[in-house]
């Protein structure tokens, strides 16, 4: 609209566009200069940061759990998150159902980390046991309790259940409104011609959600790339939990090594990126009425 | 209609009533077990208490006497509310001025701006962490109030910016048109109209912000570090986990006062709320 001097708009954006720049635009250009530079910043090192992201123990063990979390949280929260909204349809108490599993997301990741750091407490056999897994595996199982933070066969699950429990609220949300937007007298015909529920399932329901379900996958992906606070909270990721996310924060707090650890983060965005587009690609889409 | 309680709708309510309560255990584990006394933490589960509710003699709010004045968790909720509450009007007050030039002002380069300001959105937190924390090092920024304030206004404003734009540019033209013709000021638009009309983006986009900032540990834990008289309750928290170990009667209870605020929050704004987390979804 014009009724303005020309400089007005730009006195509306300034606070903006100032504050990006700061706070977004040159950290990133920085952050790739200094992913080519030494620990402290200063000489110069070509390719050599990236040589160690991709080589050193550490990080392969790193990659390794992110490959983990991806593959598992991602299709446990999204496929729990579908199934449950599809099933709590059906019933009176769907809004009390999806409240008790949405919950957590209220919770900060830390506070998460301690609630499960508490259930899953461990003490040696013969001691009462506290934390309530171990104490059903004992007390009705008879079995023996697990270190489940500790045992690497099994602590990389642990920690990715936390993260299930936190964001499962967040698909199931999100796939039923996607799922209340599916009109009934298609799923009526469908029974009508005779099908199964689980034909209807996977024949007419699952296709029709698959856009909503591409932006929930892309998104519990790019959650998993960046987790952080569940790893540092409950093990810093001792015992081969590590992530990507907290040995960059390692490097750069513990040992200040600068290059390396803005090399992880080059690595994250350049991971972060692919993913991300097609997010936003279908999300400007929809945003678009 | 009067339905059947078929096997398979038995089974149905069983498998979403066991959901629910699996998801609330957790949570509930917790809260009972930080009115606990020491003792009675460490020698049974809490899970025991069960067996005779009612009798209120092995309820106790020692340990949040404890943690909230020996440990210091009163003062880092008052540095969580310092902190989040600024972070959360500047940067909505900077991104609605923003978001309204680009819905209702002309000037050259508005689309390119926008589509680099939201992608900006793509950028990791983790890009910015090094060279910001350099500079505030330099500048004295470090461990300083103001220092977290604008870093999560920066981090806060491509998402803000492009969920109030599309706000405001969906308010009808008319209203603009008609206000223009009386005589008033883009100012007297952005603040009388654009403004009131948007309270449920506004509402929505403030929950979201506040919940954000007040559960991030990573950017207090790299601006702030462990200073006392800055920590906000998670980093103060995670502190704690380190230092009480197996104290569990007052790490639960440590625990419930950070999460408290956001499930009240979370119980009275509940449509908010998740309207709020549902557009932040997108937020890099």
């Amino acid at each position: 609209m014009r009724w303005q001097k020309p400089w007005l708009p730009w006195l509306y954006l300034a606070p903006a566009l100032l504050i990006v720049a700061a706070y977004l635009v040159y950290p990133t250009v920085e952050t790739i200069r200094l992913s080519f530079y030494d620990a402290r910043g200063t000489t110069f090192v070509g390719w050599e940061n990236y040589r160690w992201v991709f080589t050193a123990r550490p990080m392969r063990i790193a990659f390794r759990n992110n490959l983990l979390w991806i593959v598992f949280f991602t299709s446990a929260t999204v496929s729990l998150g579908l199934v449950l909204a599809v099933m709590a349809d059906r019933v009176g108490y769907e809004k009390w159902f999806k409240s008790a599993v949405f919950l957590p997301m209220a919770i900060s990741f830390a506070g998460a980390g301690v609630i499960w750091l508490f259930m899953y407490a461990y003490r040696p056999p013969q001691a009462p046991q506290i934390g309530l897994l171990n104490a059903i595996l004992v007390d009705v199982f008879d079995a023996r309790p697990i270190a489940w933070l500790t045992d690497r066969r099994i602590n990389n699950f642990a920690l990715i259940a936390v993260g299930v429990w936190i964001w499962t609220g967040f698909c199931l949300v999100i796939l039923s409104a996607a799922y209340k937007g599916i009109p009934r007298e298609l799923l009526e015909a469908a029974r009508v011609d005779g099908a199964t529920e689980w034909q209807i399932f996977w024949r007419i329901i699952l296709p029709l959600m698959k856009p909503t379900l591409a932006v929930v996958t892309t998104t519990m992906i790019i959650n998993v790339l960046k987790v952080f606070d569940i790893v540092y909270v409950m093990t810093n990721g001792n015992y081969d939990t590590e992530v990507i996310a907290n040995r960059m924060y390692k490097e750069m707090f513990h040992f200040r090594n600068f290059g390396r650890a803005s090399a992880i983060a080059v690595v994250l965005l350049l991971a972060i990126l692919p993913v991300m587009l097609v997010n936003m690609g279908r999300f400007m889409e929809g945003g678009r009425e | 209609m009067v339905r059947r309680l078929s096997a398979a709708r038995l089974l149905l309510h069983g498998v979403l009533i066991s959901v629910a309560l699996i998801w609330l255990t957790p949570t509930v584990g917790l809260l009972v077990s930080s009115f606990r006394p020491r003792d009675a933490v460490l020698s049974s589960g809490w899970w025991t208490v069960f067996a005779h509710f009612w009798d209120l003699r092995q309820f106790t709010l020692q340990n949040y006497v404890e943690i909230l004045t020996a440990q210091g968790m009163a003062r880092a909720f008052r540095n969580s509310l310092i902190i989040t509450i600024p972070s959360t009007v500047i940067p909505i007050a900077v991104a609605a001025l923003a978001a309204y030039a680009f819905a209702w002002m002309d000037f050259p380069g508005r689309r390119f701006l926008f589509g680099l300001l939201v992608g900006l959105m793509i950028v990791p937190l983790q890009m910015t962490l090094i060279p910001l924390l350099r500079v505030y090092n330099r500048l004295g920024l470090a461990g300083t109030f103001v220092g977290i304030w604008l870093a999560h206004t920066g981090y806060g404003l491509p998402f803000a910016i492009y969920l109030l734009r599309n706000f405001f540019a969906a308010l009808p033209r008319d209203l603009f048109e008609s206000a223009y013709l009386d005589g008033a000021s883009q100012w007297t638009a952005f603040w009388r109209l654009a403004l009131p009309l948007s309270t449920p983006a506004l509402a929505s986009l403030a929950i979201f912000q506040f919940l954000w900032v007040w559960n991030d540990l990573l950017v207090a834990l790299i601006y702030l570090g462990g200073t006392e008289d800055v920590a906000p309750l998670t980093v103060k928290l995670t502190g704690l986990v380190n230092s009480l170990g197996q104290n569990w009667h007052l790490l639960t209870a440590a625990a419930f006062v950070t999460m408290a605020l956001p499930l009240v929050v979370f119980l009275t704004l509940q449509r908010y709320f998740v309207r709020g987390i549902l557009a932040g979804s997108i937020k890099g």
